[in-house]
């Protein structure tokens, strides 16, 4: 019961910073220069003045700012999320289109950065000191300065040009019309090299911070006790090192929720992936302000999700932390 | 002995360009196979009636046909019309269908649909068709086979609006009664009568063309599949050309730093061919309603100030002709000789700006000017940095005003610029591509490549009317030739250079471009040397 009042009052207050951001977001992309009606006209090649007047009239662009904002709240509301001026189709219908890619490369990156990232943590943390904790140190030092794109060129070089072990871009085989589980695995090995890039920032920040926390742990008294009584060490990892080490982790977790949707903006773009972050880089370009508001509602929800989860986590990891705290 | 060997080399050169030419010449096309290739960005739309960008003519004029296509010297050439006649007072235009051409549905192309596409659905959806057919007084269809437009005035740039990107003829079984053409769900069902049908359309991914069995020319088209790749990113696009996934690279594609490298990849090959129509100027739009940039002798300098040589062999890697005028090489009624020159001379330039008066400040500044730059890639980010540089060196200063497209078509197209760069295309004939850049009845809010520079001179007006309307090849020539002189001696815009456009593909594909129309070609000729 507690736990459930805990998650709805997080849902209000959640409801709320979406809305928040969605009005912050109203008022910064109508402050750039440019319309989508000066955008149409100027693709129609030559126009008359009045065209641009009678687009501007059938979006509604030609009312009063605050009126705009109140109108669309109300759609948001009942969850209509207005046609695309670009497409001419709606929005949610665009919206559905590309959020399985994003989730499969998002979710792919989160699972690869923590699953290898809390196991190069450990191994390290295990091995301080030697070779290996010091080739693991140097390697996500590395990919923790390196910026996401550059890392994905220099994978496409290397694995697609040079060796041609992977698809330089894309989710499919283009023409190849694959089904059952060829088409999996087409679409698996195109996945391979977008969400290594997106996950391996954080699979350095992971592997330090799991390091660090697992020897503050390693130190404290009731891991001696539990040496001392001769629990198996793997037990000991397992129970009482790896459960203490973890928390500072899902605090990661809850921030890379917010950056990885950043990141695949970035990631789309270099692999050609077709997801919505790619389609919040192109509707920003063709001030399309409804698909562009749709992906940062879709997105904040996201993030808002991904931290209430994360908040669950905690209170599984550690039963000490009360959640309505 | 040196004379020899060279006479020996050019015959031996003739000879294998000979051999090459008929081997070209006699090859059978072979039926089959896919083609990969490149559009870039996705397209809002692949309607050609509505959507007239870029993209959207890439892959529509695959799909949709006009009445006639262009050849490489923009003489018609017969698609839905089969043949045309014009009568001796350059006022009625009769052109006869071809029979038994179908629709994508399997309905009958007849000539309704032509009426229909020219005076209601291009109208409503292309500026520039509305404004060429407020010189047409009536079009009818005396039977099936036969549309008839009448015209108010002779206008002997008439024929080049029936291509297929701006002349699109749509359905009108479909489209009648529609009140926006624009927003109908009918836009979701893609019918033309090309020899492509739209296969599938996975947005982001790639859009698949498929060979239109019931195509009008019989065993055409050859190839069985097109797909049009989307790859957002530059550097991403040269890799699909260079692993092979896709067989060409279009201008634009690529930035030009790039295209020698994979030009010179083996099977690979470079052509410059198929924007005869389009005729693509680069330019500096200068605000001729500041000071001091309605000074002429201002404008001069700047002229002077600028190597445009140097811009064309290292800015965009040759890919370039010097222009000293508004008219391209090649253009129809190009008239070099009465252009002014102006040569790169960064004294003159000094000299002029004293003479204007605007003496050097303490800090060697002499004018201050925003620059807002074509937000089209690093090539054209290097051009702005360029003419910061260059200017600065004559005392210009110059601020580089940081945009993205959005933004720059709208600071253009409502005149707030002090210089700004941009491209536009001349279309085939001055009375369309020169028009609308020099009428000083088109000015602001009408695109980018409207008179933007509040260029005002009653001469051109009158003149430009006039060639317009004049029958007499000799004539226009005359009255385009006093339209260039005084525009080059005007310097209203600085022509920077004519953009040559680079095709980079695949030597086993044949007949990639073959007409005037070059990629927005229908690709029926189109065949791949497996």
């Amino acid at each position: 019961m507690e736990r459930l009042l805990f998650f709805a009052r997080r849902c209000g207050k959640a409801v709320l910073v979406i809305l928040f951001v969605i009005a912050i977001n109203f008022a910064l992309i109508r402050a750039a220069p440019g319309d989508p009606a000066t955008i149409l006209a100027g693709e129609s090649g030559a126009v008359d003045a009045g065209f641009v007047e009678r687009v501007r009239k059938d979006y509604g662009l030609d009312r009063p700012l605050p009126v705009q904002l109140f109108t669309y709240m109300k759609q948001l509301l009942s969850f209509d999320l207005g046609n695309s001026y670009r497409e001419n189709r709606p929005v949610k219908e665009i919206i559905l289109e590309k959020l399985p890619a994003t989730l499969l490369l998002t979710l792919s990156a989160f699972v690869f950065s923590i699953a290898v990232g809390v196991g190069l943590g450990i191994a390290a943390a295990r091995r301080a000191g030697s070779a290996l904790d010091a080739l693991i140190t140097a390697g996500s030092l590395v990919f923790f300065a390196m910026p996401l794109f550059w890392f994905g060129l220099l994978a496409i070089v290397l694995f697609s040009v040079k060796l041609g072990w992977l698809p330089p871009y894309g989710m499919s085989t283009v023409g190849a019309d694959l089904e059952g589980w060829r088409a999996w695995l087409d679409t698996a090995r195109h996945l391979l090299m977008p969400a290594a890039t997106l996950g391996l920032f954080y699979v350095a920040v992971y592997t330090r911070v799991t390091r660090a926390a697992a020897m503050e742990v390693m130190d404290q008294d009731f891991v001696k006790t539990a040496h001392a009584k001769g629990v198996p060490e793997s037990r000991i990892w397992r129970r009482h090192i790896l459960r203490n080490a973890i928390l500072p982790v899902i605090t990661f977790v809850s921030l890379q929720a917010g950056h990885i949707l950043g990141g695949s903006v970035l990631v789309e773009t270099v692999f050609a992936w077709p997801g919505i972050g790619r389609l919040a880089f192109d509707a920003l370009f063709q001030r399309d302000y409804n698909l562009l508001l749709a992906v940062f509602f879709v997105s904040s929800v996201m993030v808002v999700v991904f931290n209430l989860v994360a908040d669950l986590l905690y209170s599984l990891a550690d039963p000490r932390i009360e959640l309505q705290k | 002995m040196q004379l020899i060997r060279h006479l020996g080399l050019a015959l031996a050169t003739t000879l294998a360009m000979a051999a090459a030419h008929v081997q070209a010449q006699t090859q059978v096309p072979k039926s089959g196979g896919t083609l990969n290739l490149i559009v870039q960005p996705e397209p809002p739309g692949i309607n050609l009636g509505n959507a007239k960008l870029g993209p959207s003519s890439f892959v529509g004029s695959k799909i949709y046909e006009g009445l006639v296509s262009l050849s490489p010297k923009l003489e018609p050439i017969a698609r839905l019309a089969e043949s045309w006649s014009i009568s001796p007072d350059g006022k009625t235009y009769t052109f006869k269908l071809r029979p038994h051409v179908k629709w994508h549905d399997g309905q009958p192309f007849t000539s309704a649909d032509v009426v229909f596409s020219f005076t209601q659905y291009l109208p409503a959806t292309f500026a520039r068709t509305k404004l060429i057919m407020e010189q047409v007084e009536a079009v009818s269809a005396p039977d099936a086979g036969t549309v008839v437009f009448k015209l108010k005035q002779p206008y002997p740039a008439f024929m080049l609006i029936f291509e297929a990107t701006g002349g699109t003829i749509m359905p009108k079984h479909l489209y009648e009664g529609v009140s926006d053409y624009r927003t109908t769900t009918v836009n979701n069902t893609i019918v033309g009568t090309g020899p492509f049908k739209l296969g599938e359309w996975r947005r982001g991914a790639f859009i698949r063309l498929v060979k239109n069995p019931d195509y009008w020319d019989k065993g055409k088209p050859y190839i069985d599949n097109l797909y049009f790749h989307i790859v957002p990113d530059a550097v991403g696009r040269s890799i699909a050309f260079e692993s092979g996934k896709v067989d060409a690279i279009r201008a634009g594609d690529v930035e030009n730093f790039e295209i020698a490298r994979l030009a010179a990849a083996p099977g690979a090959t470079l052509s410059k061919a198929g924007w005869e129509f389009l005729q693509p100027m680069a330019f500096l739009n200068m605000n001729l309603r500041k000071k001091p940039l309605d000074d002429k002798r201002f404008r001069q300098a700047i002229a002077h100030a600028l190597d445009r040589q140097f811009i064309i062999k290292n800015i965009f890697s040759t890919f370039g002709e010097p222009v000293n005028g508004p008219f391209t090489n090649g253009y129809a009624f190009k008239d070099a000789s009465v252009e002014t020159r102006y040569a790169y001379d960064v004294a003159k330039a000094k000299a002029l700006l004293d003479e204007m008066g605007l003496k050097p400040g303490p800090d060697g500044t002499r004018a201050e000017l925003r620059l807002l730059p074509l937000p089209y890639g690093e090539t054209w980010q290097r051009l702005a940095e360029y003419t910061r540089e260059r200017l600065g060196a004559v005392g210009i200063k110059t601020t580089i005003v940081a945009t993205d497209v959005p933004g720059w078509f709208s600071r253009l197209s409502a005149g707030d610029f002090d210089l700004a760069y941009n491209f536009v295309y001349l279309l085939g004939d001055p009375s369309i591509g020169i028009n609308q850049t020099y009428l000083s009845t088109n000015q602001l809010n009408r695109g980018t490549a409207a008179n933007v520079d509040g260029y005002v001179n009653p001469e051109i007006d009158a003149l430009l009317v006039k060639a317009d309307r004049e029958l007499q090849r000799g004539e226009r020539a005359r009255l385009y030739a006093q339209v260039q002189r005084t525009l080059s001696a005007d310097l209203p815009i600085l022509w920077t250079h004519q953009m040559v456009m680079p095709t980079v593909y695949r030597s086993k594909v044949k007949n990639l471009i073959t007409t005037g129309m070059g990629m927005n070609e229908n690709f029926a000729d189109v065949w791949v040397d497996k």
